[in-house]
């Protein structure tokens, strides 16, 4: 049971590597390659999301906090001191997202349930409201433009592939971490807070741990996004952002470990192909969100799944 | 024998409800025990506090000379009091073997691991198998917590209070809302789990056959206070206790 | 700081304040009695406003008319997004996350809905006739308009505070935060209510967009804000809590008053601040009586 799992999850890493490490040598034009590394960076950032949500049942709706942050270290760093501090702002993008999230967290997650979902909120807003009026400092709204990488990492190419490794490596450890002793204790969590109690484990001290894993991980996407843009915008930190990434989870079904990444493609790709009709591609998204919720709440991977085991006639596996 | 648990005029108030009312008891080290009482009585309100979800207004509760009152629920359970629920408190979308694992893994210390998968924890994944096969769930460890019966989830929420190796053991109701068939497993089972881990055990239960077939002491309640208390035998034959309990149900 | 200054970002305030408090009593409604969470309030808050605009600005209805047609329009279309949809999710399990994402659905649809009726310019609504001028007190003048405002805010809290102390309804009404499943023994349709106080909380929300409209142009994207500063009343006052969400209010919208006469870039952040610090210090509410959370 075990290996053929094992073996299962290789091929699927295999697939999912070469996929998209093949995408430069098979494109007709740079957008898909841009196209290609939203489909990955937000892919790792709805993964990281639904660590909260789908694993631990903390609905957040201000993750774009920590995602924007990590992106403004970057973007903001390059633009004041030179793009040599582009990597120097990613990786301080990440810690001041785990110091922030570990002091907001002290703060949000003694409340529950729609409480915490909007004060996440609250706190994402006030922090893009700052960003959107600092115009001195941050840009407002024009954001800052012309982003580059230092070096060979310059080269779009290469820093392709740059994030393909970090956002697959990212994934890895999260996945680790879902299966993980920690992991199975958060699912816990979600299902029975009081049992967990009963385990003689923190309910709150694990909640605390979770959030600032995920927002330590949506830091890196925004860094990371900073660089696949070549800029950085206040919309990266506004609450659609944190829409999207709920999106994206809820459509490809939150309780599979790989459903919020196979959604950020549905949604991206979505974006793309009905943006070229109409403006108005959000309505559309909503109405399908209508649909999935009431009709298929698991996502598009978990009602996969839900079919397939009807045939095999065993239960998958869930996180 | 050493009194393992103390209870010395315990009070509790809800508003002006007295729901504990100056219980005071002895539990001897090793001792299975049955708390009984018509619904109402405080029972689980009396579990509720030797296990920190309610602090006593006043009195002291000692667990092995220490002060249970004012400790969290998780130093209630570090101390080695473990307890099992009335309404079988699981987790439901995982599977059995894990539902007991994470338990294990807690106890090992290991819970707080975050990179190997929990499966390839061999101490914790062997303690969870010994533990589900001394309740016979050991040919449903694949199976999801909810697509249990009724009884087995509560068995399953046995284990999962085992698998911390507490030294107190509170059952509530263990065999409420089972078949004639289970309670008789059932009764059996608590028995021997209670010789097989060396526990203290305490049962709240309303099977009078469960009661006087496995408990060594009763305890009775009734509107907050101890009405009685001795062997099964004293019980039976104590006339307060059949006039204001068992009367009915004997 | 002189007295008519003050007194002047008083009654700014308060017109702030009695705004808030009509928009975030519906939120509160909903949740105290249905237990359901509506992240779109703003949106039908929108929604109204623009019905207001429509009817008052292009088809030339009487104001006041205008004010309950919007509230009117917006209540149907909280029945509507009630009956069709959110009623389908009641009970699941993980019900509250669900409730938000359905809600956020209504969001998403609903500004691209006025988005394509509306198109995405400013639109405003001139004030009523007879309330375009202002009135002079003790050496201030206060637009008759805020006066307008305040008065009916007032007559609002007073008119629903009557109706949930004083009738059949609203004693079922409250009695529905405490127990649905006895009401449902008692012969009461449940369903029904549920459906009938998400219609009066959403057209309470639009009757408040049209009503404020005169003051803040109407704009697609207004529901977020509009939810925010509902949520901060709510979580000041305590959600749930009536009085608690108009003391709420209240303290908002002075904060913010004040603060735009201080520092008007900034002033938005200060309703944050007392958030925050309210979070700290007493995140039940500044309001809500202290109950015992265990967590």
């Amino acid at each position: 049971m075990e290996q053929v799992r094992n073996y299962r999850t290789g091929i699927l890493w295999g697939l999912l590597a070469v996929i998209f490490g093949l995408v430069p040598v098979f494109m007709t034009s740079t957008y898909q390659l841009i196209l290609a590394s939203h489909i990955i960076v937000w892919g790792m950032f709805a993964v990281a999301f639904n660590l909260l949500f789908g694993m631990t049942g903390m609905l957040s709706f201000g993750q774009a906090l920590y995602y924007g942050l990590g992106a403004y270290f970057v973007g903001l760093m390059v633009n004041y001191l030179g793009s040599g501090w582009f990597l120097p702002g990613m990786l301080l993008g990440i810690l001041a997202s785990a110091v922030l999230s570990f002091l907001l967290g002290l703060l949000i997650i003694r409340v529950h349930g729609v409480f915490f979902t909007m004060l996440t909120l609250a706190f994402a807003q006030l922090v893009w409201q700052i960003t959107f009026k600092w115009y001195e400092f941050t840009g407002g709204d024009d954001g800052v433009q012309g982003i580059m990488a230092p070096g060979i990492l310059g080269d779009q190419i290469v820093y392709f592939y740059f994030t393909l490794v970090l956002c697959l490596l990212s994934i890895w450890v999260m996945k680790r971490l879902a299966y993980s002793p920690l992991g199975l204790v958060l699912r816990c969590v979600r299902q029975n807070p009081e049992r967990v109690r009963f385990l003689g484990k923190r309910v709150r001290r694990n909640r605390l741990r979770v959030y600032m894993v995920s927002s330590v991980f949506a830091a890196l996407a925004g860094g990371l996004m900073a660089g696949v843009d070549n800029s950085i915008h206040t919309d990266m930190l506004y609450w659609t952002t944190s829409g999207e990434v709920i999106l994206m989870s809820v459509l490809g079904g939150i309780h599979q470990f790989f459903g919020p990444f196979i959604g950020a493609a549905a949604i991206i790709l979505i974006e793309d192909v009905v943006g070229a009709y109409t403006e108005y591609w959000a309505a559309i998204i909503g109405g399908v969100m209508l649909i999935m919720v009431i009709a298929f709440p698991k996502g598009i991977v978990g009602e996969v799944q839900r079919i397939k085991s009807r045939f095999a006639g065993s239960e998958s596996r869930r996180v | 024998m050493e009194p393992i648990l103390v209870l010395d005029t315990v009070h509790k108030a809800f508003g002006g409800l007295k729901v504990t009312d100056g219980v005071s008891f002895s539990v001897m080290s090793g001792e299975i025990s049955a708390v009984i009482g018509p619904n109402g009585a405080g029972k689980t309100t009396l579990f509720n506090q030797i296990t920190g979800y309610l602090t006593p207004d006043k009195g002291r509760i000692l667990f092995e000379d220490k002060d249970i009152p004012g400790l969290t629920t998780q130093q209630i359970v570090a101390l080695g009091v473990g307890r099992a629920f009335q309404i079988a408190s699981i987790f439901p979308e995982e599977t059995v073997l894990d539902n007991v694992r994470v338990a294990c893994l807690s106890r090992l210390g290991q819970s707080r691991k975050a990179f190997k998968p929990a499966s390839r924890f061999r101490e914790a994944t062997d303690r969870a198998h010994r533990i589900l096969e001394s309740l016979g769930l050991q040919g449903d460890t694949e199976r999801l917590g909810f697509e249990l019966s009724h009884g087995d989830q509560k068995l399953l929420d046995i284990g999962i209070a085992l698998a911390l190796e507490p030294k107190l053991l509170l059952l509530d109701e263990p065999t409420s809302g089972m078949s004639p068939e289970e309670r008789l497993l059932t009764r059996e089972l608590i028995k021997k789990l209670w010789k097989e881990y060396q526990l203290t055990l305490i049962f709240i239960e309303h099977d009078m056959d469960t009661v006087f077939g496995i408990a060594q002491t009763v305890r009775v309640l009734q509107q907050g206070t101890l009405l009685a208390e001795g062997t099964p035998q004293e019980i039976r034959n104590n006339p307060q206790v059949v006039t204001a309990y068992l009367g009915e149900e004997l | 700081m002189d007295f008519s200054f003050f007194l002047s970002q008083l009654i700014s305030g308060l017109t702030m304040a009695t705004l808030l408090f009509l928009v975030a009593s519906g939120l509160t409604l909903i949740f105290g009695v249905a237990n359901v969470f509506n992240f779109a309030h703003g949106s039908f808050y929108m929604v109204g406003a623009y019905l207001g605009y429509q009817f008052i600005g292009v088809w030339q209805f009487n104001f006041w008319l205008g004010l309950i047609v919007a509230g009117l329009g917006a209540g149907i279309l909280g029945i509507l997004a009630e009956s069709l949809f959110l009623r389908r999710i009641y009970g699941r399990s993980e019900e509250g996350g669900f409730q938000i994402l359905l809600t956020y659905c209504f969001i998403l649809l609903i500004d691209d809905l006025v988005k394509i009726v509306w198109g995405t310019e400013y639109k405003s609504i001139s004030r009523p006739p007879g309330f375009t001028g202002a009135v002079q007190f003790a050496g201030v003048t206060i637009p008759s308009y805020n006066l307008a405002i305040i008065v009916i805010g007032l007559l609002v809290v007073f008119l629903s505070w009557w109706v949930l102390m004083k009738t059949r309804p609203g004693r079922i009404t409250r009695a529905f935060a405490v127990d649905r499943e006895i009401l449902g023994v008692l012969g009461v349709n449940v369903p029904l209510t549920m459906t009938l106080v998400f219609g009066i909380a959403t057209g309470l929300g639009g009757m408040t967009g049209a009503l404020a409209a005169p003051l803040r142009s109407v704009t697609p994207g207004a529901g977020i804000e509009v939810i925010i500063d509902s949520l901060i009343v709510v979580v000041l006052g305590g959600m749930g809590n009536f009085w608690g969400a108009w003391l709420g209010a209240l303290l908002l919208g002075e904060v913010n008053a004040f603060a735009v006469a201080f520092v008007p870039k900034w002033a938005t952040l200060f309703s944050y601040l007392v958030m925050v610090v309210t979070l700290i210090f007493k995140p039940e509410g500044l309001f809500a009586p202290r109950k015992v959370r265990k967590i």
